[in-house]
């Protein structure tokens, strides 16, 4: 019945028959939302509030951002069944961030992260499978097993991980900034990195070398005012995270608002091809601890906690937009999120069902195979693997 | 063009080349000892061989019909150029050959390189190309890596290999393992280069050996250059391959003088050199240790004995094929390096000579490495530090008793 209400607004729309009640709404008219929380910005005019989009990619907001929800809530179920080992560390609240920037940038434009890579990794267009594979250490997981939960990288969508030393992403992400301007490509880099990692000199360092050689960087950090379990005003003198830049740019972002996050990411691609590096503050907040080990609770209250959740929840924010613009009922948001579990569900039991790596793939992928070589171990007596 | 790889004794030690023989360009590191019954053999790694399944280089197929002539005609024009000119050729061969090669690192620029090895290259190749970076060794080894995950093929110099202790984590964790954590969609084509080694009275920081501490880091690749013929080729090599290639020079070789073939070349990447074969003793070396070694080796000579010099070139991984040879025959092994004695290269080829070669061996390997001690300022400790030619004697008539 929505839709037909919708179809008095425009008439783009087919006639409603029950299956495409549930899909995502096509409908691209551009609609115009003003973000609440103003923008603040340092060394650079703000970009406006009013933010372009349309139903249809306000839906899609919806699905992959319930999807990812979902993905990180079965992770956390899977590594208390011990199915997933070692350090898990879970996106759930940080969301609109892997959305937002996903709708303002291209696939060739290329994304470096932390260790909180399952979410940037399906934003990237990972597949739910091989994100739980991989999790679970199985040969069909995103890096064949063998990197795990704190190295997703997706070549193909220019996901370059995955890093799980703090801050060590950073130069790696001005790198690439400094391939695209070398190759002459007009695309840029976007180099994710937190609160914690704010403090590190090789950021600094980046910084200054990428401002120098006018590097297409964006330099993302993901403030959720926790590094592990010390919070922002304990462990940084300045907290303004996007002043810390001093001759470059920045922007302070609301980080659970999607739509805020996608205009900040636009101007911000338009900034670094024309003026060099910017820094983006993404003011965001993770519901669950550090990692899976750190329960969350003995650095903040449980109050804080649900309070975030109830007030600035970005699932709930673009759901309470649905609603109020129409754009679909409340029945069918909660069959989408049905339909959504669904697809996780699938995914962690067929990723459950794949084999585990052979023992020869311990030795692959040590050396790239270059002049038609056999790979010996360091000793050459004994032929460990014939490589393909 | 058809580089040809020229495997072990290229055109020798650097002291002279005053006697040029024609069989010392045949590689004998892929045949048995000595080569004269192999005279004919060509210098590329033969790929005929089908029972050898060591190293084979992609230029194998390319034989040349009486390539022993061709070659002695070829390699006949010669240039005579100092180390570091060797290293400058490489580099602006390989810079000419592929666009995707860059050059950065502090004062490579504008300055010509702390070592004049990139001298000129900026006003060849431009800015871009020949990247004079700030003093922040982290940050830019890890651009280089991130610029190489792209494809790109940084050549990444560190002004003393001292200074890369800063930029560890990221050759550790990112260099080495990012191909293999990605389950090799990434590969990272970087060379790591710069001159390590004890100077003349540098001090105690500016005379480190890191090959030590990089040894472990699974994934990359460590080469030490020693001649300027290995270290041209050596340094193509490096910049063809598609792993990290950490490449150690030494601050005292860059000076050494010799001639160099002018047609193009490279070196096989995981290939010791065969410096001088002998029947008494295998003496392993690399770097400038080669120099004390052949030095004390004339003196040896003198006294009677007939010492097999190798250098071993490769350090991660060992030509354990070459030195397996020589230990079969001479059966008595002493390892010179300038390496610390605890944890060093030594170390770990004593290991491996030990592990593979035990029953052919005897007496116990001996191991000649520098003192656990930070280098010293005064001239006199200095040399204290390092193993000298009579060191190097002594052992020898030790071990061969």
């Amino acid at each position: 019945m929505a839709l037909s209400r919708l179809s008095l607004r425009s008439n783009r729309f087919l006639k409603p028959t029950p299956t495409l009640l549930r899909h995502v709404s096509t409908d691209t008219t551009p609609i115009t939302i003003e973000t609440a929380v103003p923008f603040e910005s340092h060394l650079c005019d703000a970009p406006s509030r009013s933010v372009t989009t349309s139903s249809s990619e306000i839906l899609t907001f919806f699905r992959d951002m319930a999807r990812m929800r979902r993905m990180e809530i079965a992770a956390d179920s899977l590594y208390k069944s011990k199915l997933i080992r070692g350090f898990c560390h879970l996106y759930d609240g940080q969301e609109a961030l892997a959305v937002g920037m996903e709708a303002a940038i291209t696939r060739k434009d290329a994304i470096i992260t932390s260790y909180r890579d399952h979410c940037t990794f399906l934003g990237r267009g990972g597949e739910l499978v091989d994100a739980f594979s991989e999790l679970m250490g199985r040969k069909r997981g995103c890096s064949n097993g063998k990197g795990g939960s704190m190295h997703f990288y997706k070549k193909d969508a220019c996901f370059y991980g995955g890093h799980g030393i703090v801050g060590a992403q950073i130069p790696l992400g001005c790198g690439l900034a400094f391939a695209q301007k070398y190759n002459k490509e007009e695309f840029v880099t976007f180099t994710l990195y937190g609160d914690g990692a704010a403090n590190q000199g090789q950021l600094f360092e980046a910084l200054n070398i990428a401002a120098l050689w006018d590097l297409p960087a964006i330099l993302v950090c993901e403030n959720n005012h926790y590094g592990m379990g010390t919070a922002t005003w304990r462990s940084a003198k300045s907290p303004a995270y996007f002043k810390r830049g001093d001759y470059v740019p920045g922007l302070k972002v609301d980080g659970m608002d999607a739509l805020a996050v996608k205009q900040a990411c636009k101007f911000a691609k338009e900034h670094a091809l024309k003026n060099g590096p910017i820094i983006l503050e993404m003011d965001t907040y993770r519901y669950h601890g550090h990692s899976m080990s750190d329960p969350g609770s003995t650095y903040r209250t449980r109050d804080e906690v649900s309070g975030v959740r109830q007030v600035r929840d970005p699932i709930e924010r673009v759901r309470k937009l649905l609603l109020t613009h129409d754009i679909a009922t409340e029945k069918e948001l909660k069959d989408m999120e049905k339909e959504v579990r669904k697809e996780v569900d699938d995914a962690v039991a067929q990723a459950k069902e794949s084999p585990v790596p052979e023992p020869s793939e311990l030795f692959t992928n040590m050396y790239v195979k270059d002049c038609g070589v056999e790979s010996f171990g360091a000793d050459r007596k004994e032929l460990k693997v014939t490589l393909p | 063009m058809a580089a040809r790889i020229h495997g072990g004794a290229g055109a020798g030690a650097a002291t002279a080349l005053s006697t040029f023989n024609p069989k010392k360009l045949v590689a004998p590191s892929r045949t048995n000892l000595p080569a004269i019954t192999r005279s004919k053999r060509y210098i590329v790694a033969s790929g005929s061989d089908a029972s050898n399944k060591s190293l084979r280089v992609r230029h194998s197929q390319k034989l040349i019909a009486n390539a022993a002539v061709a070659v002695c005609l070829l390699s006949l024009i010669l240039h005579e150029l100092l180390l570091f000119e060797a290293l400058q050729e490489g580099l602006e061969e390989e810079m000419d050959r592929d666009p995707h090669v860059c050059v950065m690192g502090e004062d490579v620029g504008h300055y010509g390189g702390s070592y004049k090895v990139t001298k000129g290259l900026a006003d060849k190749f431009g800015d871009l190309r020949v990247l004079d970076t700030p003093i922040c060794e982290n940050a830019f080894t890890g651009m280089g890596i991130g610029a190489a995950m792209t494809g790109l093929r940084p050549v990444i110099e560190g002004m003393n290999m001292g200074f890369l202790l800063l930029a560890f984590n990221q050759i550790s964790n990112n260099c080495g393992m990012l191909h293999y954590t990605s389950g090799g969609q990434f590969t990272i084509p970087v060379v790591i280069r710069g001159p390590g080694g004890v100077g003349r009275q540098l001090g105690a920081e500016h005379s480190q050996r890191l090959e030590s501490y990089f040894q472990s880091i699974p994934g990359i690749q460590m080469v030490a250059c020693s001649t300027p013929y290995n270290a041209k080729g050596l340094m193509k090599a490096a910049i063809r391959s598609e792993n990290p290639v950490i490449l150690f020079e030494h601050v005292l070789l860059y000076n050494l003088k010799e001639k160099i073939p002018d047609e193009e070349y490279i070196c096989n990447l995981e290939e010791a050199e065969m410096v001088r074969p002998g029947e008494h003793i295998t003496i392993l070396t690399y770097s400038r240790m080669r120099y004390h070694v052949m030095q004390a080796a004339k003196t040896l000579v003198n006294k009677g004995y007939d010492p097999e010099v190798i250098d071993i070139r490769s350090l991660k991984p060992f030509d354990l094929y070459t030195i397996g040879n020589s230990v079969k025959k001479t059966h008595r092994v002493l390892i010179v390096e300038e390496c610390m004695r605890t944890g060093g290269i030594g170390a770990s080829l004593t290991a491996a000579i030990n592990e593979n070669f035990h029953d052919y061996l005897d007496a116990p390997v001996m191991c000649l490495s520098s003192q656990d001690v930070p280098t010293p300022y005064a001239g006199t400790l200095e040399e204290w530090t390092v193993v000298q030619p009579a060191q190097i004697v002594t052992a020898v008539e030790q071990l061969c008793q």
